[in-house]
Parts: C-alpha cells; sequence; structure tokens
C-alpha cells in the first residue's frame, strides 16, 4: 500500500424517522460540518468527496450532484458508490483508496438517506430479479425470517433469545444520543410486537431513518497533524455474491459457503487474528434485525458455530462485559442506510478514540471490526486499530 | 514510489436498440468478450482479476442497487465488486486508484445501460433538484438546450458549426463497426430535422442505444507479462461543478478545465493541443463536443468551431456518442475506443502514431460533473 490511511474527522446528525424541517442537502450539511469540526478542517483542505446513498428510495437520479454546495462538493474530485446497504462501507472503501493510492491526502466520506422523503419498501420491492425472485422475496424481512427460522431449527435457540438481543441493542441505544430508537424495553414487550413474517417481529426490524454521516480520511502526514488521535483503517474486505433467491443468493446461513465467512477468512488471516473473539475489542455489525446477529456472530468466528445464542443469553454482548457487540445500539437503532455502513465506521472510531461517552465499552478499545451488508447478504468489513 | 496501471484488454458490444437481451446479457457478453481477448480468469492467488468495478444506475435499470442485477456475470460472487454510479470514466478512474493503493492488482471494470428499456426523460427529470427546478418539466435535453443557446450567443458559435459535428461523427461510425447510427449527412440535413428543444434537433442529441463494455485494468509487471500491447492510466482528474443553472456561467465548463488541468498534470503535459493525438469524448448533443473540447483546453474559450473546421486533433474518430453510446456506458466506451487507438486496432477508423489519448467522461445536467482520463501507448 502506498499510504496509511487514519481516520481523522467523524460527524454524523441526530437521526429520526422525519426531517421536514431540512432538505437531503441540509441534512448532510450538518454531518460534513460535524466532521470538519472534529477534525478542526476547514472544506478547503479536502482533496476529494465522496457520496454514498441508494438513489431510488428517495427517487433522486444522480443524488451527489443536488448537494454540491451542501456536502463541500464544488469544485472537487469525487463521485457516489451505490451498492444497496452496504453502500456506507463502499464509501468509505472507496475513500480508503483514494487516499492509499497516494494521490489524495485528505477524503470526506458521505453516506445519506431521507428516508421521509419517499417509501423505500416501494423502492425495495425492485431489488429482485422480476421474473423468478421478485414477486415472492421482496424487502428485507423475508431474509431475516429464513435466516431466524433456520437459526432457531438448527441451534435450539428461542425467539426469546432474539428478544434479549433486541433489548439490549435498546439499552444501548439509550446510552448513544445519535441514535433513533431508544426505547425502554423488555423481552415481553418485544415478544408482543406483532409478526411481520414470523419469527420476525416488528421490534426485531430496524426502522427508516433520516440521517446523515461524514467521515474524514487522512494519509499520514495528514494524521500527524491530526486534532483528535488518529484512528488507522488497516485493511478492508467486499465480498458479494449473487442475487439469484432459487440459487441460495439471499438464503443464509446455507446452504453454500457465504460472503461474510469469505470476508472474514481474508481479512483475518491477512492481519494474524487467530483468535477474533479476543483479538478484536468491539464490534460494530450491520444487522438490520436482531435475528441476524447470531449468524452473522458465527460467520465472523466470535463463537462456535450454534453457540452465539448462549452468548447472549450470557449478555456477553453488553457494553460492559467481554465481547462488546454494538455499542451504538446497532442497524436495528438507527437505520438511515446510505449511512449505515459508514456509521458503523464511525461509532467504531469513537470507540478506539476513548470518546464514545456513555455507551463507550468498559474494556481496553484498540481494535474494532465493523461490516456493512447489504442486497444479496454482500459485506464490506473494516479492521480498525488505535496502533498504527 | 507509485505503481503504473495499464489497460490490459478491452471489450465493446455493438451498440445498438436489444429488445431481445435482458441488461445481464449485455454485461455477460462484455465480460465473456475482455476475458476471451486478455486470456485472463478471476483468481485468488494473483494469476488473474482480483476485483470488479461496475457502472451502472439504479434509475436506468430500474432495479435498486443495479449492481446486484449483474454481480455474478461481473464476476462478483463470493468476490469484491464495488459499483460506481457515475459515468462509466469514473468507474475507470475507480479502478485505477484501487490498483495504486495497492489492495488490488487487476480489475475488471464493466459498464451497461439498456436505454431503450425507460423513457430517459423521466430519469433525467429526477436528476435535478426536487424542489425548484423538477417541477418545472425539464429534462437534460432542455437545460442543454439553454446551455447551448448561452454558448452560441456567447462566442459567436452557429447551429451550422454544431451541425458539422454531427456530419462528422456520423461520418465517422461509418469505419466503426460497433457503431449503432452511422450515415453520410450534410449540415442541411442536420438543420432541417426535427426540432428537440431549441436550438438542439433530433440529429443534434445522441440516439437511444443499448449496450456494455469492459476492461481490464493491472499494475505494471502483470500489465506487461499479460499483453505485449499495455496502456499506461498517466493522467486521472475529476471534478463537480454546481447544480442549480442559475449559479452556473453555462458557457464555462469550470468543473472540465480543473479535472483537465488534474489529468494533464499528472501525465506531465503542458500544451495540450500539441501533445495529445487523439481525444474521445462524450457529447450528448453536438454543442457539446465544441464546448467540451474549448474545456480540455485544446482550444481558447469560444474557438470550438474553429478547431473544428481546423481538424488538428481527431476528436470521436469512432463516431462518438452521436452515433449511438448509451448513457453511463460512455466514458468507458471512450476509453475503450481510445486504447484500442493507441493499440493499433481500430482498422479504419485508426489515428496513425497515436501515442497519447485523452479519455472524458461526463454526467449530471449539462456537464456538471467531468471526469478526464490520460492514457499513453506503453509499446
Amino acid at each position: 500500500m502506498a499510504e496509511r490511511v487514519a481516520i481523522i474527522g467523524l460527524g454524523q446528525t441526530e437521526h429520526c424517522y422525519v426531517r421536514p424541517d431540512v432538505n437531503h442537502e441540509e441534512m448532510i450539511n450538518e454531518a460534513v460540518r460535524k466532521a470538519l469540526e472534529d477534525a478542526e478542517l476547514s472544506i478547503r483542505e479536502v482533496d476529494a468527496v465522496i457520496i454514498a446513498n441508494m438513489d431510488l428510495f428517495e427517487g433522486h437520479y444522480l443524488a451527489d450532484g443536488m448537494c454540491v454546495d451542501g456536502a463541500g462538493m464544488y469544485l472537487k474530485a469525487g463521485f457516489k458508490m451505490n451498492t444497496g446497504g452496504t453502500c456506507g462501507g463502499t464509501a468509505v472503501a472507496t475513500g480508503w483508496h483514494h487516499v492509499a493510492s497516494g494521490l489524495f491526502g485528505t477524503v470526506l466520506v458521505i453516506g445519506w438517506q431521507k428516508q421521509d422523503a419517499a417509501s423505500s419498501i416501494a423502492a425495495l420491492l425492485t431489488a429482485r430479479e422480476p421474473l423468478y425472485d421478485r414477486g415472492m422475496a421482496a424487502g428485507a424481512v423475508g431474509i431475516f425470517a429464513t435466516m431466524g427460522l433456520r437459526y432457531m431449527q438448527e441451534t435450539g435457540c428461542q425467539e426469546e433469545h432474539a428478544a434479549l438481543a433486541r433489548v439490549i441493542m435498546a439499552d444501548n441505544a439509550r446510552r448513544n444520543h445519535h441514535a433513533h430508537l431508544k426505547p425502554e424495553l423488555t423481552v415481553k414487550q418485544v415478544l408482543d410486537s406483532r409478526v411481520l413474517v414470523w419469527p420476525v417481529r416488528f421490534l426485531h426490524m430496524s426502522p427508516t431513518s433520516c440521517g446523515a454521516c461524514a467521515l474524514i480520511l487522512g494519509n499520514e502526514r495528514r494524521a500527524k497533524r491530526a486534532a483528535k488521535k488518529p484512528v488507522w483503517i488497516k485493511d478492508l474486505e467486499t465480498v458479494h455474491r449473487e442475487n439469484a433467491v432459487w440459487r441460495g443468493g439471499c438464503v443464509e446461513p446455507k446452504p453454500t459457503i457465504t460472503a461474510i465467512e469469505v470476508a472474514a477468512s481474508r481479512l483475518y488471516k491477512r492481519n494474524g487474528i487467530t483468535k477474533p473473539a479476543k483479538d478484536i475489542d468491539v464490534w460494530e455489525l450491520y444487522t438490520p434485525s436482531s435475528w441476524a446477529l447470531f449468524p452473522w456472530m458465527e460467520l465472523l468466528f466470535i463463537c462456535e458455530k450454534g453457540e452465539a445464542w448462549r452468548l447472549v443469553e450470557k449478555e456477553a454482548i453488553r457494553i460492559e462485559n467481554e465481547i462488546p457487540i454494538e455499542p451504538s445500539g446497532g442497524v436495528v437503532s438507527t437505520n438511515p442506510i446510505g449511512a449505515s455502513g459508514m456509521i458503523r465506521v464511525v461509532e467504531a472510531a469513537l470507540q478506539l478514540r476513548g470518546e464514545a461517552g456513555e455507551h463507550q465499552v468498559s474494556k481496553k478499545a484498540e481494535t474494532a471490526i465493523t461490516t456493512a451488508w447489504g442486497s444479496a447478504n454482500w459485506v464490506v468489513m473494516f479492521y480498525l486499530s488505535n496502533r498504527f | 514510489m507509485r505503481r503504473k496501471v495499464g489497460i490490459v484488454g478491452v471489450y465493446q458490444t455493438k451498440f445498438e436498440r436489444k429488445p431481445e437481451q435482458h441488461v445481464q446479457d449485455l454485461v455477460f457478453e462484455a465480460v465473456k468478450g475482455v476475458l476471451e481477448k486478455t486470456g485472463l480468469e478471476f483468481s485468488e492467488d494473483g494469476n488473474g482479476i482480483d476485483g470488479t468495478v461496475s457502472c451502472s444506475q439504479d434509475h436506468w435499470d430500474g432495479w435498486t442497487i443495479s449492481s446486484k442485477n449483474v454481480v455474478d456475470a461481473a464476476g462478483g460472487h463470493l468476490r469484491s465488486e464495488e459499483k460506481v454510479a457515475e459515468d462509466g470514466a469514473y468507474a475507470l478512474y475507480y479502478a485505477v486508484l484501487c490498483i495504486l493503493g495497492g489492495h488490488y492488482d487487476c480489475i475488471l471494470v464493466v459498464a451497461h445501460t439498456k436505454e431503450s428499456q425507460v423513457d430517459g426523460r423521466l430519469i433525467e427529470n429526477a436528476g435535478l433538484e426536487p424542489l425548484y427546478s423538477r417541477m418545472l418539466g425539464l429534462d437534460f435535453t432542455s437545460c442543454a438546450a439553454l446551455q447551448a443557446r448561452q454558448y452560441m450567443e456567447a462566442y459567436g458559435v452557429t447551429e451550422e458549426q454544431c451541425a458539422q459535428v454531427v456530419v462528422k461523427n456520423r461520418r465517422n461510425a461509418m469505419d466503426n463497426p460497433y457503431a449503432q447510427e452511422s450515415m453520410i449527412l450534410t449540415v442541411e440535413d442536420v438543420l432541417s430535422s426535427a426540432v428537440l428543444s431549441d436550438p438542439i434537433k433530433i440529429l443534434d442529441a445522441k440516439p437511444v442505444s443499448d449496450g456494455a463494455c469492459a476492461l481490464i485494468l493491472a499494475e505494471e509487471g502483470k500489465a506487461k507479462r499479460w499483453t505485449e500491447k499495455p496502456i499506461w492510466v498517466e493522467g486521472l482528474g475529476c471534478c463537480y461543478d454546481r447544480h442549480y443553472l442559475g449559479y452556473r456561467d453555462l458557457t464555462d465548463p469550470l468543473s472540465l478545465k480543473e479535472a483537465a488541468k488534474k489529468s494533464y498534470s499528472m501525465a506531465g503535459i503542458t500544451i495540450p493541443h500539441k501533445e495529445i493525438d487523439l481525444v474521445e469524448l462524450s457529447e450528448f448533443y453536438s454543442y457539446q463536443e465544441l464546448l467540451w473540447s474549448e474545456g480540455l483546453g485544446l482550444c481558447d474559450p469560444g474557438g470550438g468551431g474553429r478547431l473544428l473546421e481546423q481538424k488538428q486533433i481527431p476528436i470521436n474518430r469512432s463516431g462518438g456518442l452521436l452515433s449511438g453510446v448509451p448513457v453511463n456506458v460512455a466514458g468507458l466506451n471512450r476509453a475503450v475506443e481510445a486504447s484500442l487507438q493507441l493499440r493499433g486496432e481500430t482498422g479504419k477508423r485508426q489515428v496513425e502514431g497515436a501515442k497519447t489519448a485523452v479519455i472524458h467522461g461526463t454526467g449530471g445536467v449539462c456537464g456538471q460533473m467531468h471526469c478526464v482520463i490520460t492514457i499513453r501507448r506503453g509499446f
């Protein structure tokens, strides 16, 4: 790699259901200003700007073009990435390659979604192959229903465990002022919420949030002069997979090897991570449903196959405990889709800086793994560290 | 020490309306084509392609996450695939950065669009900011007409000069077997064709077209091993202008100038019109070829018409967009054509002795964002 890449500034809006007070450009501007303030930089010092957004959700074609002024892109290099739910992560990867290439010293990466502007579900209906798949598996709920059902059948996990995972997320979210849903929840309340597609209940799914997130990446020279302690993005891995449901594209954890397993294996191997649960201090995973947490913990090799629900039962994933997962409250609490993958990176960086405030993990945080998830179980993974 | 990145192989489909082909077929044909041409395969062990950068737009595909549509055809199954939601030139630009950064050694770039399956005017209308501009009913053609008129008024460029661009490009397309529409036209034919949005006539605009392009990039060592005719990517630049037409001087393509400046300075080009042998640019409308030549620094502001008449630099020897290349594919197709030229593989449309070429892609209303890539023959 030509240049090491550091996170030198970060910012996000307060996420919520509706933002009638701003248009998307103004919303983005809030996050950009916060990130610049955090980095103590002027927009003039930014060399390139990368945007992540799912175009059809708001119905804007070339939405990046419409937010040039608010995003600070005027007469700057940059472009838009869109890979679905992963796009926040993909945009961070794009920024990473910009800095690593040695051609750009400081890159601003922005992810956003303003889901009050249109119907996300209407757009998601078009996310499947039109001839065979579109009629049977639109949207994300069905994916998590197959995932949850399969997981219960194979491991002995009960609905109560997924509900407990959701309660832990809510407890975390209440300590994070940026989070969207911050309810006081009990396992019973989750189990009493209405069924969407069994076993996925209303409270198991992420909300349709409005929000933006901005991240400033810098090269080594820039990181040395950074206002805050730089957090290094040591490595990254993107793995996609085919889409067709009838060939197993969206059905996990079986029948074939999953993108998350492939990505995790490659990333761990390159970075000498042999015991992920010990080597990694904080996890910010993109789990849009609490049901996804179990299979993904296992696919990321945090524990043995079939054991994740036991770790949740022991509440090992809480902020105070040994394997803190999603201390921010996760995607199930906050989901401005184009930003969600990036918020994982931002939240992990806050933890490694020791600046997460009320939701700072109890253990000493020096390394973190984040994922962005989307489309047909695609994943973008990042390995963050305090160490140069 | 910075790495060097080379174009190893290229492929383009025939451009035409393809009602019998699914978008996935277009991508599959392009990817298969470039794999066969180069003999390369997807690989984990560093002996082949280790990443894909795709380019398409959800709106044109009518498909949320349009890369999902083509991920398997583009070699993305259990592999890295990232979609640039911008013109195809940006996908090439990004793939070069990915290799320069060292994470990848060899990347497949693929772009597709099937324009014939949707009403492009509705999509372009959605490409305008929603509160003030969209409800006026504007599309990119009506906005381009404003730009064309303003440009003509400012510099005395005539409709005849714009028509000459059409005559030249459609004539050039006769030498290009991949081009959609080629014919011998007269200036009079163009001037008397139906008006879309004054002063833009139907022949001044790019026809509706379907197709795909694919290209393989590799770092220096591998590029040299895999091809006898490497083309080096030596300059990169891209830039955004403002969105609102009222905020811009439409006769001054600021973002193009900036992108060209970056690209040329990286490639060590100081006098563009002397050092560049060949230009493939993205002219969605005839006047844009003149205006973009000015932005690319090939002549002074207002000199686009004269540059065309003097025929100093071969611009769009392929026939350009006016002969029919789909949006998004446009920029990558410029790269494919320019690479084939430098490789000396373009047959009747060959520009003899071409060593340095400039690739231009653009997106947004009235050329809001531009991408300029400079390539050189490496053999």
